[in-house]
């Protein structure tokens, strides 16, 4: 089972890899709006790369839903988990 | 793209190609793009690729507009990174959001400034479908399909006259749900039929248009429509393709127009062993390989013979190359019972103990062809590793496992993607065997003049009509070697020098005593001006197949003549080199046209008085086409 913490160096790796920037640290607590760069076309490939690289599928409402990156760990664990 | 090899650690990878020499960075980045990508790695790739000015990068400029009604920025990244495995540098537009009809109608001066080469129109279906209703009868709704496919043309005729751009229309993806089950299609009005029926009314008009057609919905009846379309991301961003199918996306198109400018593989390489048959031929003889009805590995084999044999019936020439005892080899291919293809199918057959590379690269020569326009099947992973590090340039499948997997794998791929298909391509393997023919016949007769005069030859020539265009267009721009410019020209563009009086385009062909090898030359001349007693070498060009038969000097003996009979007195001819075309570096010199200018890059400029001319002797007769 992966941690949280692994999930979230994966999700700051794919971040960094899609806005191009090395220093991307993602938290549980950490918004959209806390990031540069990160609008709404990027959260878009942002989700579907997650995706991929997890091998889940988010919902419609899910994604409208999260927050903040916490909630995002704690769905992709509850499908995973499944 | 399961023909691609994987890659591991892509990212350290990338950053150890950005830490390259300038010069060596660009080849580094053409090396990861031959790899199996997906969505972020693409862009990754897309975004050092942009660091590289174009002029600095080792591939033609293609200037492409991609014009959506519903999102398709994401695509840009796998439309360049596709460019940069098919070895052009595309430059990109992204039209506005649904703006399509706007871009067209009334082209911004940013665009019109971009002067797009290839008009790419990736359009939904619904617009035209969702006002059609449910319970409308077979007329109503070819009615409105057809008015929507007029709207088309229209839409068409606005990129040809903007920009003066080949138009590529893809197909509409049928993403609708089911209503009706099994009785879908019966039903005239269900979007089931109606994007069935649209895609059948666009592909014709295209055809009359000529407009080309990237038939993406014929991929996803193949690949499935869940490989291309998510409904999720439909309704979150409007996205036709999903982001996961950017890759593959970019990958169709761009071979599509790859090969619309020459660059798609003309010859397909096979090994023996494991390949065209189960088993090794030298242990298990002949009668110890696994080939044939009956077992399902024997028949896996068959179906790829079955599949190469159908390749040389549209053009495709073939070649084996294979580690083994060559009497053995060919006794094998010639004398089992189950084999479909034999000796004579193969223009080349390299059966002997040297590296492949090696193999590869006499093929490439004696086919005179060039050694990246070569694909080469082998069950053998190191083997394709090999070559792939000695020849990167050849296209080397990275075949699945299981042999019944071949055939899907190499037509997946699609290194043979064409968009036309003339007499000529009918014919091609046929020609090339011939060949072959011909050239032990040189080796026999001593002096060349007598195996000229031997040949019987005679030219069937005359100015190019409709018939002859698409075979003149493909010609133009398939040829690298006899072509002094390098100068592409479309479809469209050669019907337009066609219909100008002023010009003077014609076409040759060439038979001799083995047979007809169809329309091989081909030159278009333009007047300087209005008036003008100078006209200009815009395009001359032959195939590579007739090379050593006289054929270009006949050819100048009737331009000339041609020339005269309009009043010019002024020829001239240009050489632009290339790394393919040094065979015409000295050509208009030994047709006795003086250097009038050259320049920096050696592009020379030669000109010719038409009233000096001496004819050149030929064994060529002569049969006018009226």
């Amino acid at each position: 089972m992966t941690t949280d913490s692994e999930i979230l160096s994966t999700m700051s790796r794919t971040l960094g890899d899609l806005l191009d920037n090395d220093s991307i640290v993602l938290t549980a607590a950490t918004r959209r709006s806390d990031v540069e760069g990160w609008d709404s076309f990027t959260y878009i490939s942002f989700i579907a790369s997650i995706e991929m690289e997890f091998r889940v599928k988010f919902g419609v409402a899910d994604v409208e839903s999260f927050e903040d990156v916490g909630a995002i760990v704690r769905r992709l664990k509850a499908l995973r988990g499944k | 793209m399961l023909w691609l090899p994987e890659i591991s650690g892509f990212r350290d990878k990338l950053r150890g190609a950005l830490r390259q020499p300038p010069e060596e960075v660009f080849a580094a980045l053409v090396g990861l793009s031959r790899h199996r990508l997906n969505a972020l790695e693409t862009m990754q790739l897309d975004r050092a690729l942009q660091q590289i000015r174009i002029a600095e990068r080792q591939s033609p400029a293609v200037r492409l507009a991609l014009l959506g009604s519903s999102t398709v920025d994401h695509l840009i990244p796998g439309i360049r990174v596709a460019g940069l495995r098919h070895g052009l540098s595309i430059r990109s537009w992204l039209g506005s959001y649904g703006q399509y009809r706007q871009d067209l109608c009334e082209p911004s001066p940013a665009l019109l400034e971009f002067d797009p080469e290839y008009v790419v129109l990736s359009l939904a279906a619904r617009e035209i479908i969702a006002p059609i209703a449910l319970g409308s009868t077979s007329e109503e709704a070819e009615l409105a399909l057809q008015r929507g496919v007029q709207d088309l043309q229209g839409l068409w005729s606005r990129a040809r006259e903007a920009f003066g751009a080949t138009v590529i229309q893809q197909t509409f993806l049928d993403t609708s749900a089911p209503l009706f089950g099994s009785f879908e299609r019966r039903v005239p009005g269900s979007p089931a039929r109606l994007v069935r029926r649209l895609n059948e009314l666009v592909i014709d008009a295209a055809a009359n248009a000529q407009v080309h057609i990237f038939d993406l919905a014929l991929a996803a009846e193949r690949t499935g429509l869940d490989r291309w379309f998510e409904c999720k991301l439909w309704l979150q961003a409007k996205m036709q393709i999903a982001p996961h199918a950017v890759p593959e996306y970019g990958e169709r198109l761009v071979r599509f127009v790859a090969a619309q400018r020459g660059l798609s593989k003309k010859c397909l390489v096979l090994d023996l062993d494991n390949t065209l048959w189960g088993g090794v031929i030298g242990d298990d003889g002949i009668q110890g390989i696994v080939l044939g009805e009956g077992t399902a590995r024997g028949e896996a084999h068959l179906a790829l013979q079955r599949y190469a044999k159908d390749l040389t019936e549209r053009g495709i020439v073939l070649a084996v190359c294979s580690k083994n005892d060559p009497d053995i080899a060919s006794r094998a291919v010639d004398e089992h019972p189950e084999m479909i293809l034999r000796r004579k199918d193969f223009a080349c057959f390299a059966a002997n103990w040297q590296p492949k590379p090696e193999n590869l690269r006499t093929i490439a020569a004696k086919l005179n062809l060039g050694i990246d326009s070569l694909v080469f099947i082998d069950d053998n992973p190191a083997e394709r590793a090999a070559v792939r590090e000695a020849l990167p340039m050849i296209a080397v499948p990275e075949l699945p496992d299981d042999v019944a997997g071949y055939v899907e794998c190499i037509a997946q791929a699609g290194y043979f993607e064409t968009s036309a298909f003339t007499a000529d391509d009918r014919e091609r393997a046929q020609r090339y065997t011939e060949n072959m023919i011909r050239k032990a016949d040189r080796s026999s007769s001593h002096d060349l003049d007598d195996f000229l005069a031997g040949l019987n030859m005679f030219t069937v020539y005359g100015t190019v009509q409709d018939v002859d265009i698409p075979r003149v267009a493909q010609l133009i721009n398939k040829t690298n070697q006899f072509n002094p410019t390098t100068q592409r020209h479309s479809l469209e563009q050669v019907t337009e020098f066609c219909k100008d009086g002023a010009n003077i385009v014609l076409q040759f062909r060439l038979i001799d005593r083995f047979g007809d090898n169809g329309l091989v030359s081909t030159m278009i001349m333009r007047p300087d001006g209005p008036q003008s007693g100078v006209l200009d070498i815009d395009t001359w060009v032959m195939s590579c197949r007739v090379f050593g038969r006289e054929l270009e000097f006949e050819v100048m003996n009737i331009a000339v003549e041609t020339a005269r009979e309009r009043g010019a007195g002024i020829l001239r001819g240009k050489y632009i080199p290339t790394p393919k075309n040094a065979v015409v570096r000295d050509l208009y010199e030994r047709l006795g046209f003086v250097k009038i200018d050259s320049d920096a890059g050696e592009t020379t400029l030669w000109q010719l008085a038409v009233d000096s001319y001496r004819p050149q002797s030929t064994h060529i007769s002569r049969t006018p086409q009226l």
